[in-house]
């Protein structure tokens, strides 16, 4: 009964993840890699090199340097996220008129392609021709560098990854809101508890199954966010803004010949990275007697 | 909820493969050559001209099936930022990958080391070799073949507003220190920037380096040069023009931004190519189209130079069309479409005969542009010689924003390319 999902789970995962382990173990790119292109042919001359790959990306400083800026990034967007997602939940998740308007325009920005609302907010960061330094000139303002300066262009691309985040914690939360009995909150009521009293003992425990998870989910979207800070700085200015992943991106297929092994074994330690996250916050969460 | 959650998640999954599988589907036109005689079938030609160059572009592509009335061009358009990593997935997939190709100069030089052209050495490509210009052929070898037919050969040059320059009262400058002094002057007589400087594209940075007598690296002798005492020099003269105020700069969009604001008359001068003549000429501030001024790159305390550049047309070696993907860069490279590109854009050509035209000789743009290019310098045409720019771009932003010394930035670079290429000191 399980084979056709052990085929599928084989072909669509296991194969590449081999793949990748195998190459990050080799001297393997664009170069030396077999293939036949019309009357071109170029035999397979990449070899074996075990571990280098690993202990050349781990003895160079930028892959230490990208990882601080990586965790900083993932946990200012999961962060803020979060806490606006979940005020935003709170507020529509009571009888006000108009709701259905307010839960369609909070959506909004998730229906809208990713790449799309990069290159509008891109246009909109433009330091010379873009609308938000033409409001603040308005305002008697200067010019502020969002992408020109490494540290506006880090408080740029969180803002854009927190407003294409927000919608998605939303749902979630507020899915988890309606989920709660509001027995509960009338029972509350009566012993006398405040406001605050009936979030922090009734609203965050009912939210913990749904927030557990989308907090683990969102962490790893957000460390392997890659269209968000490619398409808005490239990683610029100078590598201010490169995550991880960026910069493997930049490092393997910017350059020529691609290189396939390196790129494969920065691949293959962010995955081990991400599996050590979730396996503490697993264990974390189990020690609180969550069932996940 | 949980279930829910998951469930988007399979949902997205699935549709993201379903995304890719169509994607990776369209594989190429399998047009088939021709027998003995006519040519037949597709010829997929991918243009990376800009905006204002694609629509001629384009016209005269679709121009060969008057030629060759069985023979169907598609046109497509790729922009010039996305062209080279476009056809390397591509071509290493062996799938979708254009018949001819549209190749910046640097890019001849990989692609062909990857084996992804076909070399053209003695097929109806090459059509009068002997009528280049020998500087626009160098770029078109590798490894003792010929791998593409020179197209477009192009320099940078100083583009001027005369009008801003005549009313501050200053002559157009020969190096980068008179142009810093004659920023003060623009700014208070005009309220103009001086310079627009591209601080988004390393291309852009060779200018500084030239001027300084310096070099990326010297192919002939293997050497890494960049981190001498030139490129230092260089990062420092960026720098200098920014924090002086001579010169505005960004991290991105610098082509639009530059174009922009020369067009509008918010900055005098900014260092730019023939590709963007027409698109100058389109703003308000050359309503009339004789206020642009073009003259030699402003040099630094050594040397003055300007980095040669330009477009090929090569052949993509798993084209299922040959034959016709030959004619047709035979046709895209001949005299009578370069004098076209020439006449409506003002395009350098690379033929020797089209400068005899009477009304190439008479383009005012080809009138400077060509001893230009004549003195322009020509880069390493290596393999790697396109993967010498990211490094640069990253530590120009980085001196430009303050987050590295010119030492530094010339130190970084050198080390960037100590990784690229081992074989060299």
């Amino acid at each position: 009964m399980v084979a056709p999902v052990v085929l599928v789970i084989g072909v669509i995962i296991g194969y590449p993840l081999v793949r990748g382990v195998f190459l990050s173990l080799t001297d393997a790119n664009e170069a030396n890699v077999e293939r036949n292109i019309g009357v071109n042919h170029l035999p397979a001359t990449y070899k074996f090199t075990g571990l280098d790959n690993y202990k050349a990306v781990l003895t160079d400083g930028v892959f230490w340097d990208r990882l601080g800026w990586t965790v900083v990034w993932t946990v200012g967007c999961v962060g803020l996220t979060f806490l606006i997602g979940l005020t935003l939940a709170n507020m529509l998740n009571r009888t006000l008129r108009g709701r259905t308007f307010y839960r369609l325009a909070l959506i909004l920005p998730w229906a809208i392609p990713a790449f799309i609302s990069v290159f509008t907010w891109r246009m909109l960061y433009n330091e010379k021709n873009g609308i938000l330094n033409k409001l603040l000139a308005g305002g008697g303002i200067d010019a502020v560098p969002w992408l020109n300066d490494p540290t506006w262009a880090k408080l740029s691309v969180i803002a854009v990854n927190v407003w294409l985040g927000v919608p998605f914690m939303l749902v979630a939360l507020l899915g988890g809101l309606t989920s709660i009995p509001g027995e509960l909150y009338e029972a509350a009521e009566m012993d006398g508890a405040g406001p605050w009293q009936r979030f922090r003992n009734i609203t965050m425990p009912g939210l913990r199954a749904v927030s557990s998870t989308v907090i683990l989910l969102s962490t790893i979207w957000t460390f392997n966010m890659f269209p968000v800070i490619f398409l808005l700085t490239r990683g610029g200015p100078g590598d201010a803004t490169e995550i991880l992943v960026t910069y493997a991106y930049r490092l393997s297929f910017v350059d020529s010949p691609r290189n396939f092994s390196e790129s494969a074994a920065w691949g293959v330690l962010i995955l081990v990275l991400l599996s050590v996250v979730a396996v503490v916050y697993r264990r974390a969460l189990r020690k609180q007697g969550e069932v996940w | 909820m949980r279930r829910g959650i998951r469930g988007v998640t399979v949902t997205a999954l699935v549709a993201g493969l379903a995304m890719t599988a169509s994607a990776c589907g369209s594989g190429g036109d399998d047009g088939n050559g021709n027998a003995g005689g006519e040519l037949a079938g597709t010829v997929t030609f991918w243009d990376t001209s800009n905006d204002a160059e694609k629509a001629t572009y384009r016209k005269l592509a679709e121009g060969f099936q008057k030629e060759h009335p069985k023979v169907h061009v598609q046109y497509v358009n790729v922009p010039f930022g996305d062209a080279n990593a476009k056809f390397k997935n591509a071509a290493g997939g062996n799938s979708g990958a254009p018949d001819v190709m549209r190749t910046e100069v640097a890019w001849t030089a990989d692609f062909a080391n990857l084996g992804y052209l076909a070399p053209l050495d003695g097929t109806p490509a090459l059509d009068k070799p002997d009528d280049y210009l020998p500087q626009a052929v160098g770029s078109t070898k590798f490894k003792g073949k010929t791998y593409a037919a020179p197209q477009v050969i192009d320099t940078l040059g100083l583009f001027y507003n005369k009008k801003l320059l005549k009313d501050a009262g200053v002559e157009v400058p020969k190096t980068f220190t008179e142009l810093a002094t004659a920023a003060k002057k623009i700014k208070a007589k005009t309220g103009a920037t001086a310079l627009y400087l591209r601080g988004d594209d390393p291309y852009w940075f060779l200018p500084y380096l030239y001027g300084e007598g310096g070099d990326m690296v010297n192919a002939r002798d293997k050497v890494i040069e960049i981190d001498d005492g030139a490129g230092v020099k260089a990062f420092k003269t960026i720098k200098d023009l920014v924090d002086s105020k001579a010169a505005v700069t960004d991290a991105t969009d610098g082509q639009e931004n530059q174009l922009k604001a020369l067009k509008d008359g918010t900055v005098a001068m900014a260092i730019d190519g023939p590709w963007d003549i027409e698109g100058a000429r389109a703003g308000k501030a050359f309503k009339d189209k004789e206020n642009l001024g073009v003259a030699p790159v402003p040099g630094g305390s050594t040397a003055q130079g300007s980095p040669q550049g330009g477009w090929n047309l090569s052949v993509y070696a798993g084209s299922k069309n040959l034959q016709a993907a030959y004619a047709f860069v035979k046709y895209m490279s001949s005299a009578s479409v370069q004098q076209q590109t020439t006449e409506k854009l003002s395009l350098l050509p690379t033929r020797k005969s089209v400068y005899d035209v009477p009304a190439v000789k008479k383009n005012e743009m080809v009138e400077f542009f060509k001893p230009a290019v004549d003195g322009a310098v020509q880069r390493p045409w290596i393999a790697e010689g396109n993967s010498l720019f990211e490094p640069i771009k990253v530590q120009m932003n980085k001196v430009l924003t303050g987050s590295a010394t010119p030492e530094q930035a010339a130190k970084a670079t050198g080390d960037a390319y100590r990784k690229l290429l081992k074989d060299y000191k």
